[in-house]
């Protein structure tokens, strides 16, 4: 191995490293204010590359129907506890937020073509279609057993993950989509190239990690969740409503995880299936970080980015086994770290 | 709704499962096999996770050693299918041992994802080694043959798969229903109770998760040889995660949910397979979505699957361990009456910047009762944990009955003739009070698991069921011993937890406020056997909050208060001390 190819190496695995960081942060976010491990993290990332490529293309992507079925079951649940608990005015507001709001988005996108729209528009276009998807989720799957153990949680997770692999096959094909770079520039360094892509996609990714630092530290609904994974019980008494703070988690990492996809489909191929694995990816590095720490889970994602970048360089067969099989020592350290009495 | 029992329930399906080959067309036979060969793997999945509550992803893995295993070696090798089995079976035990060794430290949710990633590593093994034949696999497997008969048809197949998942769900009931079934039962209320208790619960783990891969090896092996080809596919998570669907769907904490789960799955997953590509238009395995929305429902609404809702059609006379008389267990040798027990000497325990235990020294006689007091805080579970092995103390030193026991786990601490109850009660709700007690026993038997799955152990189970009836007895509780112990008002479990450490045969008894709930009526009768068990020379260390309780019971009184010790004594001294009334009442200005 030279010097070029070292690099080469080392920016590789730094760009996917940047995303298997953002992964990293949304899964310790999601787990530490509901208790759940997030496995379908991963179906947002691809979710929200491809969705974007088949708006390239001029195709209507499947997730609009996921919405809009989503959007009816939560109006029928939510319609009918309004309307047995007698309050028919919330009615209106429910049948609207649910139904027609994802209406009018499939009748915006049968309307225009999105094709022709600025890449910007497109992408917007397809953080509005997939992100909502996140607490829609949320509400469906996890709420009803919020209270149970995170063993069933991380079952029902592992059922979501699995629902929506299927869908995404249904809704995208099995091939892959690659969607066209936001940018051609490229800098020489020495003999290596830097291409803008990259760049874009480790600047976006700081630029996140920075804009979520100060969503937790200067929001008021950045402190809830801060509240509610530190107590939950505690934040409910102060008027914090766990639900409220659920849809949220789940929200923004349904955002990260678009945003992700929508970053890295220029420099894979991203195909129906494949955002379980870079999620896991992501998932070393949170456990790294022992599902608590944000910065040393994004540390971790880099690292595991480096190694996988590095590792399909000299065993590329292997570069699967290697990268999943890290993550054995790594848990026994953590659950070793964490030992502790049982409660009495 | 007349009562069929279950045994002529068994006998009836046996009779279906013999004459289904010859009534049944090919593709029926097909189906059942390929059920009975995922029950198999369901079925180590109910020991694991719904008795031992250690979730598993990645079973399929464990197939796929089986089934590898046997490819390899009778297709480059040339060996005997028959030898390829237990070839197989060594393989995936020592792969689930030191997997095993690893993974199951994990504690809570970090162990199934362990399983999620050894599940993808291992997949993505088998499909690059280019020995195995990489992602097109190996082919011309032989069929398995008995002398000159081979079995080659599904049809055939059919008898060998069901015989073997028959066989395999005797051996798992039996298992659970035996000493070592109790330890694995008792894993799901934390490891804290069962390692108290004697149980080795690290190793309870390792067997139960070689067991469950066992399985899944052996289904391998007949997948092997039934399919003639192995390619890496349907050992990848995704069945993993589909074997866990079927237990958990089909009741992951009834045997026969495996067989419900894999049926149900199977049944569904064949008609899925055929209609959805037609409904939607184009092919792919659709099912899943299916099978993920299925999974998410059964965790809302029916948590234990399908079995207990099919079970209640079939209504049994209530199923009772049977207590027959039996010679009595091994007595361990009793100390003198007044010879030193336990020494605690300049015992610390610190968490972090808090000191919850500060140099205390006392000692506990045999045949005394010794009670330890102070306000709420003052450290006495503390101590207790320190003591019994549970928590270990920072730094000190803990004699018991000669030996230094501060550095060793709890079991081996048990296994010297200490035995506690908890302050918060920690008995397995679901198990009757007859078995909960029988945990206590756990060291004073030692058939394991092999004899219990073929049911040679019956004769020591009969003697620790008939100790532990002993007990309840002795603690006025044998009206209830059948009741499932969750049942119980607080106080009356109390007292089970009483019974459970008597099981023991302790000589040091530590009681961490066993009066707490209890009635007047109810208080006099735990101190009458408290004092019954003083007389015969056991020692006894009691937490107590009810005064009138302890100065009746007590022959000595420790007094404690932030961590240290303030005050020792006969109890009339202790209730004249002024630092002592200050403590507990505050001092007068």
């Amino acid at each position: 191995m030279d010097l070029q190819i070292a690099l080469l190496l080392g920016q590789d695995g730094l760009t996917n490293g940047a995303i298997y960081a953002l992964l990293a942060l949304a899964l310790v976010l999601v787990f530490a204010v509901t208790r759940v491990i997030f496995i379908p993290q991963g179906e947002f990332v691809a979710f929200g590359a491809l969705t974007l490529a088949s708006l390239q293309t001029g195709k209507l992507p499947g997730t609009v129907w996921l919405l809009l079925a989503l959007g009816v079951l939560i109006g029928v649940l939510e319609g009918s506890r309004a309307l047995r608990a007698g309050q028919l005015r919330r009615l209106p507001l429910i049948v609207l937020l649910n139904v027609g709001v994802p209406l009018l988005l499939a009748g915006t996108l049968i309307a225009v073509s999105p094709a022709t729209l600025p890449l910007p528009v497109q992408v917007l276009l397809a953080l509005m279609l997939v992100v909502p998807l996140g607490p829609m989720i949320y509400r469906l799957a996890y709420q009803p057993v919020a209270e149970a153990s995170v063993l069933v949680l991380l079952i029902v997770s592992v059922a979501v993950h699995v629902a929506l692999t299927g869908l995404g096959l249904l809704f995208f094909g099995a091939e892959g989509s690659r969607t066209p770079p936001f940018t051609e520039v490229s800098f020489a360094i020495g003999d290596a190239l830097l291409q803008g892509q990259t760049v874009l996609v480790i600047v976006a990714s700081l630029a996140l990690i920075i804009a979520l630092y100060l969503f937790f530290e200067r929001t008021i609904y950045g402190k809830a969740l801060r509240a509610t994974a530190m107590n939950r019980t505690g934040a409910r008494l102060m008027g914090i409503s766990g639900t409220l703070a659920g849809m949220l988690s789940f929200t923004l990492a349904a955002l990260i995880g678009v945003l992700s996809g929508i970053l890295i489909s220029p420099i894979t191929t991203i195909y129906y299936d494949s955002g379980f694995l870079i999620g896991l990816k992501g998932f070393v590095g949170a456990i790294i970080g022992g599902l608590a720490s944000y910065p040393v889970a994004a540390a971790g994602a880099a690292l595991v980015g480096l190694l996988e970048s590095y590792s399909s360089f000299w065993a590329s067969a292997f570069k699967e086994v290697i990268v999943f099989t890290l993550i054995i020592p790594v848990l026994l350290w953590r659950s070793l770290k964490t030992t502790h009495v049982e409660e009495q | 709704m007349p009562t069929v029992r279950s045994t002529t329930l068994l006998a009836l399906f046996i009779a279906a499962l013999l004459v289904a080959p010859l009534l049944l067309p090919e593709f029926y036979i097909t189906l059942l096999d390929y059920i009975g060969l995922y029950a198999i793997v369901a079925l180590g999945l109910v020991v694991l996770t719904g008795v031992g509550g250690l979730t598993s992803f990645g079973q399929a893995a464990f197939v796929g050693l089986g089934a590898y295993s046997s490819a390899y070696l009778t297709t480059v090798h040339g060996v005997s299918p028959w030898l390829t089995l237990p070839a197989g079976l060594l393989i995936t035990a020592a792969v689930a041992i030191s997997l095993g060794l690893v993974t199951l430290r994990l504690s809570g949710h970090f162990l199934p994802l362990g399983t999620i990633a050894w599940g993808i590593s291992l997949y993505y093994l088998f499909g690059n080694l280019t020995g195995l034949g990489g992602y097109t696999g190996l082919t011309g497997i032989p069929p398995l043959s008995f002398f000159d008969l081979e079995v080659r048809t599904g049809r055939e197949f059919f008898y060998l798969i069901w015989a073997v998942l028959l066989l395999a769900l005797l051996a798992t009931r039996n298992l659970l229903d035996s000493r070592e079934g109790r330890a694995i039962r008792a894993l799901r209320g934390g490891s804290l109770m069962a390692e108290a208790m004697g149980v080795h619960t690290a190793r309870s783990k390792i067997v139960i998760f070689t067991l469950a891969a066992l399985y899944a090896s052996t289904s391998g092996w007949l997948y092997a040889h039934l399919q003639r080809f192995v390619n890496p596919t349907p050992f990848s998570l995704t069945q993993g995660i589909e074997y866990l669907f079927m237990a958990v769907i089909g009741g992951v904490a009834h045997v026969w949910g495996a067989i419900v789960g894999a049926g149900l799955i199977s049944i569904l997953k064949q008609w899925l397979q055929d209609w959805l590509p037609k409904l939607l238009g184009q092919s792919g395995n659709f099912e899943i979505i299916v099978f993920g929305v299925l999974m998410i429902f059964v965790l809302q609404r029916a948590r234990d699957g399908v079995w207990p809702i099919i079970a209640r059609y079939f209504p049994q006379p209530p199923k009772r361990a049977q207590v027959r008389e039996a010679p009595p267990l091994v007595r361990r040798e009793r100390p003198a009456a007044g010879a030193v027990l336990l020494e605690v000497k300049d015992a610390c325990k610190r968490f972090g910047g808090l000191v919850a235990n500060d140099r205390m020294t006392f000692q506990v006689r045999a045949g005394e009762v010794m009670a330890l007091i102070g306000p709420n805080g003052a450290g006495k579970s503390t101590m207790f944990n320190g003591i019994s092995g549970v928590d270990p103390l920072t730094s000190g030193s803990v004699i018991f009955r000669g030996e230094r026991v501060e550095s060793l786990p709890a079991r081996d601490i048990a296994r010297r003739g200490m035995s506690r109850t908890f302050q918060h009660v920690r008995l397995l709700p679901g198990m009757s009070v007859l078995e909960n007690v029988a945990i206590g026993a756990h060291l004073r038997g030692r058939k394991g698991f092999v004899a219990a799955a073929c049911r040679t152990d019956r004769d020591e189970e009969d003697r620790l069921l008939y100790e532990a009836a002993r007990q309840i007895e002795r603690c006025g509780l044998s009206e209830q011993m059948h009741e499932p112990a969750g049942s119980l008002p607080l106080g009356k479990q109390r007292i089970v937890e009483i019974a459970r450490a008597l099981a023991a045969d302790p000589c040091l008894l530590l009681l961490d406020e066993p009066a707490a709930g209890l009635r007047y009526l109810e208080k006099q009768a735990l101190g009458d056997l408290l004092r019954r068990l003083r007389d015969e020379g056991i020692g006894i260390l009691l937490v107590e909050h009810d005064m009138d309780f302890v100065m009746g019971l007590a022959d000595r009184v420790v007094v404690m208060e932030f961590g240290q010790k303030l005050a020792a004594g006969l109890p009339e001294d202790i209730q004249r001390n002024p630092a002592v009334v200050e403590a507990y009442l505050g001092g007068v200005e």
